[in-house]
C-alpha cells in the first residue's frame, strides 16, 4: 500500500513538471499555430539562471528566502528569454507556421550549443534547499518532501493561469483568439500583443519547472529540457491545444501511467505505455481530449 | 550543351568515384591529401548525410509532410544491422536486408497511425514514435543496443575489404553508391504519376482529394519509401563508422537532417543533397576548428559559442529561414536571374 | 453628397485562382447598400479584402478608400477600431464563451451601449449567462450584430445575415437591421430577395469576380427580366 502512495505521489510530481511545461506551449499552439521546439531551452535557461542566482547573485542562495529569490530570478530569465523570442524571431513570421517552427528548431539547437559553451556539457550539481530532500509520513508512506512541492507548484500555476483565462480582458482574448484568432481581430483587437503575452506566460512555467526539476534530480543540464519537451508535446496533444485544463488532465494521466509501468512492467514500459495511449487517443479522438478551447 | 546540362549528374558521380585516384591536397578544406583515409572518411559522411536528407525531403518537401520521427529508420538500420551481426552472429548482406526490411515494416505500421492526423499533430505524433526508440536505446533491453555506451560493430564478422584504415576507400564508394541510389530512386519517383501526385499532395492535398486518388495511400508511400532508404543509409553509416550510438536514435538528428533540407533547398534535386554534404562537412571542420584553439584567440564571448559547431549551424540556419527561404538551390536560381538581369539577353 | 467608401479596381487573387477581377463600387454615407449576386462570385471575398482579410495565400489589389482615406492592406484591427464594424457569415460567435463574455470581447469604447443591443435583442440579456455555442442559429446571430452595435461605427460590414434562418427569426434581424441602418451606412450582402427589398438603397450586383450592375434596389427588383438575368431568381417568389 505504502508502496502505491508513494508511486502516485511521484506519479503525480512527474505530472507536475509535465503540466508546467506543456500548458505554455499548449496555449502558444492554440492562440499562435507555433509548435515552438525552444519551448526546451526556456526550461533549461530558468533551471540555468536559477542556479547562478544561487551561488552569484546578492541575497540569493540554496535556502530559504534566498532560494525562493534565486528561483523567482530564474523566472524572471526564462519569461524575458521567451518574450525576446516571440517579438524578435516569431513576430515577423506572422502565420508563416512552418517556417516558424524552423526558427524554433534552430533556436533550440543553437541554444542548447551556446549552454554547453557557457556551463560545460556536464551535469552541474543543483543548490537544494535541505527541507525539500527530508520525508514526511502519508498514510503509512514515506514521500519526499520534493514531490510535494511540484504537486504544490503546478497547483498554484493552474489556478493563477485558470483565473486569469476567466476573470482578466486579456484571458477572453486568448480564450476567443485559440477558438478563432481572425474573429477576434474583425472585433479590433491586436490578436499580437496576446502571442508575446502567451510565449512570457510560456516561458515563466517552463522556467520554474527547470528549476524544480533541478531540485528534484538534484542536476542541472543542457539538454535536460528537451527529454521533457518531449513528453510535455506528448501531453499537449492528448490534452487538446490550447486546453490548460485539458493539459492538466493529460498530465496526469501520463505521469501516473508512466511511473505506474516503469515500476511494475520493467525499465522503459512506461515510456512506450505513454505513446501508446498518445496513438489511442489520437485514433479515437483526433483533436485531443478536450477538442480545442483555452479553459 | 543540352548534353552536358543532361550528364552533368553521371559526369559528377563518375568524377566522385575516381576522386580517391587523386592525391591532391586542399589546404584549409581537408588536412590530408584527399585520399587519405582521414578525409575519404569525412567524405563518406557527407555522402551518406547527403543521401539521407534528400530522402528525407521525399517526405518533407516533395510531399510536405513535416516528420520529426526519421531517426527511428536511421536508427533501425543502424542498429538493427549491428544487433544482427554483432549478438546473433549473421553475416551483413542477411544482417543488412533484415533490418532495413523490419524498419519498412515499421514504417509502414507507424506511418497507418500517424498519417491518421494532419499538420502540425502528425510532427508531433511521428516524434512520440520516434522517441520510443531513443529511450528503447538507451534502456538497453537484455543488454541488447549497449545503452549510453552504444554497440560496437564486431568487425571479425565483416568481409575484410570494409575493414580497417586502408580499406576507407571501399567504404567511401559504399557511401557514393548509396547517395547514388537514393538519388536515382527519387529521380525515378519524381518524374512518375506518382511523383505527380506527390508534389499534389504537397501543394493542395484538396486538389488530389477531388481527382479521386487516396491522399493517406499516396502519403503512407512517401512515408514507407522515405522510412526505407533511411535504414539503409543507417547500414551504411554502421560500417562507416564501425559502431552504433544512442545519437543516431535522437530527435536531434530527425532535427538535423530538417537544418540539412531548409539549407539546401526543399524539394530541389539537389538541394537537400547539397544541404546535407555541407552540413556535415562544416560540422567536422567547425569541431576541428574549435579544438584547434583557432576561436580561442577570439575575445571570450565570442570564443565559447563558437567552439560549439551546432550553435554556429544553428545560427546560419535561423538567419537562413529569414533571408534565403529556398536555401542554397534557391540561391543558384536568384543568381541567374540576377545575372539575366545585369546581362541583356542576345538578340535574335 | 460624396461617398463614404469607395472601392476601386480591386482585384483578389487566392491561390492562384481570380476571384475578383477589379471591382468598383462606392457605398453612400447613409442607409443600406446591398452587394448582391449568385454563390461564389465575390461577394464575401469583397468584403474581407475591404476589410484586410484576404487569406495568406492570397493578395488584394486596387484601390479602398474610407472618407477619401485610403485603407486597403491596413491592418484589420486598426479598420475595425477605426469604424468598420463587421458581422461575418455564419456569425462566428466564440461557442466556448459565454454572450455576456462575447459582448465584453467586443466593447472598443468604455461606454459601450448595452441599452440599444438589449432593447433590439432582448433575447441577449437574457441569456448572457449562457454559452454561445449553445444559443440557437437565430440567437447567434443576434449575439453577432449586438457584438457589432456596442460601439459607434461609420461603416457596418455585414455578410449574410439571414442565411440559414427561420422565417420569424429572419423577419426579427431584418428589423434589427433597419434599425441599426437608420443610425449608420451598412453594406450588406444579401441573398434574401425579401429582405432585400425591405431595406435596400443602393444595389451593386457581382458576376464572376466583376460589377454587372449598379443602381437601385428598388429599381433591379421591379425589373423581374433584369432580376432573373443577373440573378437568376424569381423576384417575384421572393426567395
Amino acid at each position: 500500500m505504502s508502496t502505491v502512495i508513494l508511486m502516485t505521489v511521484t506519479g503525480l510530481g512527474l505530472a507536475a513538471l509535465y503540466f508546467l511545461v506543456a500548458s505554455g506551449l499548449s496555449l502558444v499552439f492554440g492562440l499562435a499555430d507555433v509548435l515552438n521546439f525552444a519551448h526546451g531551452l526556456f526550461l533549461s535557461v530558468g533551471a540555468y539562471a536559477t542556479w547562478w542566482a544561487a551561488g552569484n547573485l546578492p541575497g540569493a542562495g540554496a535556502e530559504g528566502w534566498g532560494f525562493v529569490l534565486a528561483v523567482a530570478f530564474g523566472v524572471l530569465a526564462g519569461t524575458v528569454v521567451a518574450s525576446l523570442v516571440e517579438l524578435v524571431m516569431i513576430r515577423p513570421l506572422y502565420s508563416r507556421t512552418i517556417e516558424q517552427v524552423l526558427v524554433t528548431v534552430g533556436l533550440s539547437l543553437a541554444g542548447v550549443a551556446a549552454l554547453q559553451a557557457g556551463f560545460g556539457a556536464d551535469p552541474r550539481p543543483f543548490p537544494r534547499p535541505a527541507w525539500t530532500q527530508q520525508v514526511v509520513t502519508i498514510a503509512g508512506a514515506r514521500v519526499p518532501m520534493d514531490r510535494l512541492l511540484l504537486i504544490v507548484a503546478a497547483l498554484v500555476v493552474l489556478g493563477a493561469l485558470l483565473a486569469f483565462l476567466r476573470w482578466t480582458r486579456y484571458g477572453l482574448i486568448i480564450r476567443a483568439g485559440v477558438e478563432n484568432r481572425e474573429m477576434v481581430t474583425a472585433l479590433g483587437i491586436d490578436v499580437r500583443k496576446a502571442f508575446t503575452l502567451v510565449f512570457a506566460i510560456g516561458g515563466a512555467a517552463a522556467a520554474l519547472a527547470g528549476a524544480l526539476a533541478g531540485v528534484y534530480s538534484g542536476s542541472v543540464s543542457p539538454t535536460s529540457g528537451s527529454s521533457l519537451l518531449i513528453f510535455a508535446f506528448i501531453v499537449v496533444v492528448i490534452g487538446g491545444m490550447g486546453s490548460v485544463l485539458g493539459s492538466a488532465a493529460a498530465a496526469v494521466a501520463v505521469g501516473l501511467l508512466q511511473q505506474f509501468v516503469n515500476y511494475y512492467g520493467g525499465s522503459g514500459a512506461g515510456d512506450v505505455c505513454v505513446v501508446a495511449l498518445l496513438a489511442l487517443v489520437l485514433l479515437w479522438r483526433p483533436a485531443g481530449l478536450a477538442g480545442k478551447a483555452a479553459a | 550543351m543540352s548534353y552536358l546540362k543532361r550528364f552533368w549528374p553521371v559526369g559528377a558521380f563518375v568524377a566522385l568515384a575516381l576522386l580517391p585516384y587523386s592525391g591532391i591536397t586542399i589546404p584549409g578544406l581537408f588536412d590530408g591529401p584527399l585520399n587519405s583515409p582521414g578525409a575519404l572518411q569525412v567524405l563518406a559522411l557527407c555522402l551518406v548525410f547527403g543521401g539521407l536528407a534528400a530522402g528525407y525531403d521525399l517526405l518533407f518537401g516533395r510531399t510536405g509532410l513535416l516528420s520529426f520521427g526519421h531517426a527511428l529508420y536511421f536508427a533501425l538500420g543502424v542498429y538493427g544491422t549491428d544487433i544482427l551481426i554483432t549478438k546473433f552472429g549473421y553475416p551483413l548482406p542477411l544482417a543488412a536486408l533484415l533490418a532495413v526490411l523490419f524498419a519498412t515494416t515499421v514504417a509502414v505500421a507507424l506511418g497507418a497511425v500517424a498519417l491518421r492526423v494532419h499538420g502540425i499533430a502528425f510532427s508531433m505524433v511521428t516524434l512520440a514514435f520516434a522517441q520510443v526508440g531513443a529511450i528503447l536505446v538507451a534502456r538497453d533491453p537484455n543488454g541488447l543496443t549497449g545503452g549510453e555506451e552504444g554497440l560496437a560493430l564486431d568487425a571479425s564478422r565483416l568481409p575484410a575489404a570494409l575493414v580497417g584504415v586502408v580499406n576507407t576507400v571501399n567504404l567511401y564508394w559504399l557511401a557514393l553508391a548509396y547517395l547514388g541510389l537514393v538519388l536515382t530512386v527519387l529521380h525515378r519517383v519524381a518524374q512518375s504519376p506518382t511523383g505527380r501526385v506527390f508534389a499534389g499532395l504537397r501543394d493542395d492535398e484538396r486538389r488530389v482529394g477531388v481527382l479521386g486518388l487516396d491522399p493517406y495511400r499516396f502519403k503512407l508511400v512517401a512515408f514507407t519509401l522515405s522510412g526505407a532508404l533511411a535504414a539503409l543509409g543507417g547500414v551504411v553509416y554502421l560500417l562507416l563508422t564501425a559502431g552504433a550510438s544512442p545519437h543516431v536514435a535522437s530527435s536531434d538528428l530527425t532535427l538535423t537532417l530538417l537544418v540539412m533540407v531548409v539549407l539546401g533547398g526543399p524539394g530541389t534535386r539537389f538541394g537537400p543533397v547539397l544541404g546535407g554534404v555541407l552540413f556535415t562537412y562544416l560540422d567536422h571542420r567547425l569541431t576541428d576548428v574549435g579544438a584547434s584553439g583557432a576561436v580561442d584567440a577570439l575575445p571570450g564571448v565570442l570564443a565559447g559559442p563558437l567552439s560549439q559547431p551546432l550553435f554556429v549551424l544553428g545560427t546560419i540556419f535561423i538567419l537562413a529561414v529569414y533571408f534565403f527561404p529556398g536555401g542554397l538551390a534557391g540561391l543558384r536560381t536568384r543568381l541567374t536571374a540576377l545575372r539575366r538581369t545585369v546581362t541583356p539577353p542576345p538578340r535574335p | 453628397m460624396s461617398a463614404l467608401l469607395e472601392v476601386n479596381d480591386l482585384s483578389v487573387r487566392i491561390a492562384g485562382l481570380h476571384i475578383l477581377q477589379g471591382v468598383s463600387f462606392s457605398v453612400a454615407p447613409s442607409g443600406v447598400t446591398v452587394l448582391l449576386g449568385r454563390n461564389g462570385v465575390g461577394k464575401s471575398t469583397t468584403l474581407r479584402a475591404i476589410l484586410g482579410l484576404t487569406p495568406r495565400n492570397g493578395a488584394a489589389t486596387g484601390s479602398v478608400r474610407l472618407g477619401g482615406e485610403e485603407i486597403l492592406g491596413r491592418p484589420t484591427h486598426g479598420l475595425v477600431k477605426a469604424g468598420l464594424g463587421f458581422v461575418p457569415e455564419d456569425r462566428c460567435v466564440f461557442a466556448g464563451l459565454t454572450v455576456a463574455e462575447n459582448l465584453r470581447l467586443a466593447e472598443r469604447t468604455s461606454t459601450p451601449d448595452y441599452d440599444l443591443v438589449f432593447k433590439l435583442f432582448p433575447e441577449l440579456s437574457k441569456r448572457s449567462r449562457q454559452r454561445a455555442g449553445s444559443l440557437s442559429g437565430g440567437q447567434q446571430q443576434m449575439l453577432s450584430l449586438g457584438r457589432v452595435l456596442l460601439n459607434d461605427n461609420r461603416l457596418l460590414l455585414i455578410d449574410e445575415p439571414t442565411k440559414g434562418l427561420a422565417p420569424k427569426v429572419v423577419t426579427e434581424v431584418a428589423e434589427a437591421l433597419e434599425r441599426a441602418a437608420s443610425a449608420v451606412p451598412v453594406l450588406l450582402v444579401e441573398q434574401n430577395l425579401a429582405v432585400v427589398r425591405r431595406l435596400a438603397g443602393d444595389a451593386v450586383v457581382i458576376a464572376a469576380g466583376q460589377v454587372a450592375w449598379t443602381g437601385r434596389g428598388g429599381e433591379l427588383l421591379a425589373d423581374p427580366e433584369l432580376t432573373r438575368s443577373l440573378l437568376s431568381v424569381n423576384a417575384a417568389g421572393g426567395h
